[in-house]
């Protein structure tokens, strides 16, 4: 590694990040003060203000400005003379296709969510540009990966968790976690009363009782023309916190085996002064629509103290009326947004109270923001070290210096005294259907299921294309895209609209069937077995579908999600780290690696790397000084070979 | 922790790393007193993080001038001469340093920390040292442990593609996390002086290279009276010498200190990999963070980070006594 060919290789250099948010800023500033002259930088967002806790490149008078371009304003003030061309777009729009990818020699991801990511990796594989990745992973922490086509695995050869989804029963009918009730309140309470009416809602689906959604006339959340809101409010409070829970307790079996819930009606809860009073709205600043809030007016004033059943109820009304006296032009059209605080308010208050109803403990606004928001807690450091060795790696690339090219895991708690722990890339997964074209096989009843769940379930949700190509041999079945003349385009919606079960399309899909599903501009192409099943468990596959050959994580489910962000789940206070603790963590890293002798694997680690035992007093003997690898973990087929290499 | 809430303005902001920390973390950082001695790539690194963390107050000590070296790896000074010519370091990021967050106060403070009544050291609850000789070092860690009140002491150092933190934070209680409640941990630092008088025989086995490649030529620079970066190539003999002399005192092969690890950072000079700028300094940000808020595992009480192996390794230099 000669200090002149990395100089050299560094000014030559041409890059792409993709995301100008926490790492981004972090990366930006550090590509630059490390010598790279030409660096493109892709992000869709605008700035707001909690990224400013961290996002240093952005001040209070950016909020609402493009991240990319004030990034690229900002570096370029203290480093003039470098080049900085910023994209305020979304790194899927078609202008960054295949051609684009291949002008860069290094692609450096900072994003936050798995879908842009598994689709840049894609890109990446058909530009065959090298890709160094960053992001969360479970247990580990933050990590930085290196993805090389034809020498590492490609970002998808190990399947990430899809976010976590809940059955649509368990959010209907039967919560038992905070987060189930935070759920309904956002998509379907909060839908139904604010968002567009002629969406389907699945508010008045119950289980068990084999009868379709007991669908009262949608009067309910119809408003009177002469009733106030407070009237209306009561009775929608009534309606889904009393009328409906005392249907749902109609069906003794849901509740067999499990806790009932209690009905709650208004009046029971506040007394009907408080029922008929407003806040103070006063105390409110009214200037922007987003900052208009029941808290305040009500004198609510602490987002972390968790409010009583009343104070909820009280919240719930309130925030009710503000939406319809102060926001009713809104109404019909508004969907969740984590950083509207009536709408947060409103849907901690529903939470809440339907918590109170099913015996689940109540939380703060603040924690339920977190979770209606999917909230990723982040702070400037983590973004900091993770640039620093995405910037590392990247150089390395460049320099054709591949052997040295490490994934490196950030530590929560130290394992074997580190904190950095770099590893060597894995090699690709034969089976990955992303870089390595095996077919898949899904598990379908071609009798009932239609072409419109493949594409919306498997194609698009599983297998994350964006604009699918189904052919069956040389038949093309389905056609998604925005460029498409308009009979064609028709002709498919025909086959999507019309409830056409796989059987009955044109070109009939049985069992024995094989679909070759494309996505022209990721120019990946993969090809899918079919096989009828009659029968799927309504609660483990209630898509009624499965997909095989595509290993997926242990406690996946389908139904209803959270919403998408996929890069949270560290938990907020650290754990204290014992020796299983660590066994976990090397274990998490060999279980990735989908070998059978995982635990063999570990232990053969533990045995070869040496103890760091206090006891064990300075050997006066030479060391053999081998470039530091000693203690290198490896992680490869075969462990008895290296184990002999590492052993002094 | 009791006392006047957060504003609704630092809720906002900090938002994101109070679900990280909590609420009285926070409440903590806001009253936290931080000094940094000496800027260079990583403690500029350092104090982007800690202001953005939202301390109550960053004080910076630095009165040299701009040069090539001083502004490499460091984003807090525009290169452009017409605003930097003729103000310290100190000034110029000082500058910078308060738009990052409107809500910590940041200072500069002219003189020199090693000239310092120890009285001064009063005002802070954390002391930051970079770019110093050791015999510096180990004056102002010994005055900070003289103190009353606790002064949490952090040494950093930079050269070529690797690095040192060092931490004492004297005797130390905190409320531990563990699966089934908290329990209450204690932590006996050594000062800087005391660990590093440690016979090498006595250390764990496999412990990083880096100390004591860090330690011959800190000795050497101590003798030749020269600080962090004022060596060059040229004197890799007379190191080599050095490197013999503390070896065969500390019964230590010398395999254990490679010349080629000591040639490299030799070579370097003043130079920085600026990459490994911010990964040092925020190591040292997430500790400071720990130690102001009484949250976390602190790591004690070295810590080594090399490029060209891309490990990051805590070691633990104290007598086994007080372990």
């Amino acid at each position: 590694m000669d200090s002149d060919s990395k100089t050299e290789a560094i000014k030559r250099a041409k890059v792409l990040m993709v995301g100008a948010g926490g790492i981004g800023c972090e990366l930006l500033k550090t590509l630059a003060l490390s010598g790279f002259q030409d660096i493109h930088i892709i992000d869709m967002d605008t700035i707001e203000v909690s990224n400013l806790n961290r996002q240093f490149l952005f001040r209070q008078s950016h909020v609402g400005q493009s991240k990319a371009k004030v990034a690229r304003d900002v570096v370029l003030r203290f480093m003039p003379r470098i080049c900085i061309t910023p994209y305020h777009a979304n790194v899927k729009d078609p202008e960054f296709n295949v051609d684009f990818f291949k002008k860069f020699n290094v692609i450096l991801n900072g994003l936050d969510n798995l879908d842009a990511r598994r689709h840049v990796n894609r890109l990446c594989l058909a530009a065959e540009v090298p890709l160094v990745e960053s992001g969360t992973t479970g247990f580990l922490g933050q990590q930085v990966t290196v993805h090389i086509k034809g020498r590492t695995e490609c970002y998808e050869c190990q399947p990430k968790p899809t976010p976590k989804t809940y059955p649509v029963c368990t959010i209907t009918s039967t919560p038992s976690k905070f987060v189930h009730c935070i759920v309904w309140a956002k998509d379907l309470l909060f839908a139904k009363l604010f968002g567009d009416r002629n969406q389907e809602n699945d508010l008045f689906v119950h289980t068990g009782d084999g009868s379709d959604s007991v669908k009262p006339t949608d009067d309910i959340f119809e408003r009177g023309l002469d009733e106030v809101p407070v009237q209306y409010g009561r009775k929608i409070y009534d309606h889904v916190f009393g009328y409906n829970i005392e249907v749902a307790l109609a069906n003794e079996e849901t509740w067999k085996n499990r806790r009932r819930p209690r009905p709650i009606f208004l009046g029971d809860v506040l007394p009907e002064k408080l029922i008929l009073q407003n806040g103070n709205l006063e105390k409110n600043c009214l200037t922007e629509d987003l900052s208009l809030s029941a808290m305040s007016s009500l004198g609510l004033n602490n987002p972390q103290e968790i409010w009583s059943l009343a104070e909820n109820s009280r919240l719930f009304l309130e925030a009710l009326r503000l939406f319809i006296e102060r926001r009713g032009k809104d109404i019909g059209s508004l969907t969740f947004d984590k950083d509207d605080q009536l709408a947060i308010e409103f849907v901690t208050a529903a939470a809440n109270i339907r918590a109170s109803s099913f015996g689940i403990p109540l939380h703060s606004l603040f924690d339920a923001k977190g979770i209606a928001g999917n909230i990723v807690h982040a702070v400037a450091t983590t973004n900091a070290i993770i640039a620093g060795l995405i910037v590392i790696e990247a150089i390395k690339v460049l320099e054709a210096d591949f052997q040295n090219c490490r994934m490196t895991y950030c530590l929560e708690h130290p394992c074997q005294k580190m904190l950095l722990m770099p590893v060597e890339p894995f090699e690709a997964n034969k089976s990955c259907y992303v870089c390595s074209e095996t077919p898949l096989l899904l598990e379908v009843n071609t009798q009932t299921s239609t072409l419109r769940d493949f594409v919306d379930k498997i194609v698009k949700n599983k297998l994350g294309m964006s604009f699918p190509l189904i052919m069956q041999g040389a038949i093309l079945i389905f056609e998604g895209g925005d460029d498409l003349e308009e009979d064609i385009a028709a002709n498919y919606a025909l086959n999507l609209d019309k409830v056409v079960v796989l059987t009955a399309l044109p070109a009939p899909v049985t069992s024995g069937s094989m679909l070759t599903v494309e996505d022209l501009q990721q120019e990946l192409s993969c090809h899918i077995n079919i096989k009828h099943r009659e029968e799927f468990d309504e609660e483990k596959e209630p898509d009624r579908m499965v997909l095989l050959g595509w290993t997926t994580p242990e406690k996946e489910s389908q139904g209803v999600s959270n919403g998408e962000n996929t890069a949270a789940a560290i938990p907020a206070s650290p754990e204290a780290i014992n020796k299983s603790e660590e066994v976990e963590v090397t274990a998490e890293i060999s279980r990735t690696k989908r070998k059978l002798s995982e635990m063999t694997e570990v232990q053969e680690i533990f045995q070869i790397l040496p103890d760091t035992d206090a006891n064990n007093s300075m050997d006066p003997q030479e060391v053999e000084d081998n470039d530091y690898d000693n203690d290198l973990i490896v992680l490869d087929e075969n462990p008895e070979a290296s184990k002999k290499r590492r052993l002094q | 922790m009791d006392g006047e809430e957060l504003t609704a303005q630092q809720t906002a902001l900090y938002d994101r790393q109070i679900r990280v920390w909590g609420v009285d973390a926070q409440k903590r950082l806001s009253k936290a007193q931080i000094l940094v001695s000496g800027l260079n790539g990583t403690s500029v690194e350092f104090c982007k993080n800690i202001v953005l963390a939202g301390v109550g107050s960053l004080t910076l000590m630095d009165d040299r001038l701009v040069t090539e070296d001083a502004l490499q790896a460091n984003f807090l000074i525009p290169r452009d001469e017409t605003v930097y010519s003729g103000r310290s370091l100190s000034e110029l990021c000082c500058e910078s340093l308060r738009d990052f967050n409107p809500m910590v106060r940041v200072l500069a403070e002219k003189g020199d920390l090693a000239q310092c009544e120890m009285e001064f050291l009063d005002k802070f609850d954390v002391v930051v040292v970079t770019g110093c000789s050791l015999k510096t070092k180990i004056e102002i860690n010994e005055k900070c442990r003289k103190r009353a009140k606790r002064i949490a002491f952090y040494a950093i150092e930079c050269r070529d593609s690797c690095g040192e933190i060092f931490v004492d934070l004297q005797n130390y209680t905190y409320a531990q996390k563990k699966s089934d409640g908290t329990a209450e941990c204690h932590l006996s630092y050594p000062s800087l002086e005391d660990a590093i008088l440690i016979p090498w025989r006595n250390l764990p086995r496999k412990v990083s290279k880096l100390y004591f490649a860090m330690r011959v030529i800190e000795k050497f620079e101590l003798s030749e009276g020269r600080n962090p970066g004022e060596l060059s190539n040229f004197d890799l003999p007379a190191v080599l010498k050095q490197r013999k002399e503390l070896c065969d005192a500390q019964s230590l092969n010398e395999s254990h200190v490679p010349e080629t690890l000591l040639e490299r950072i030799l070579v370097a000079g003043p130079m920085l990999y600026p990459p490994v700028c911010p990964i040092l300094g925020g190591i040292l940000g997430q500790e400071v963070i720990k130690a102001i808020s009484g949250k976390g595992d602190p790591l004690k009480n070295f810590f080594y980070f090399d490029a060209a192996d891309g490990k990051g390794v805590i070691e633990d230099i104290s007598n086994p006594s007080s372990i």
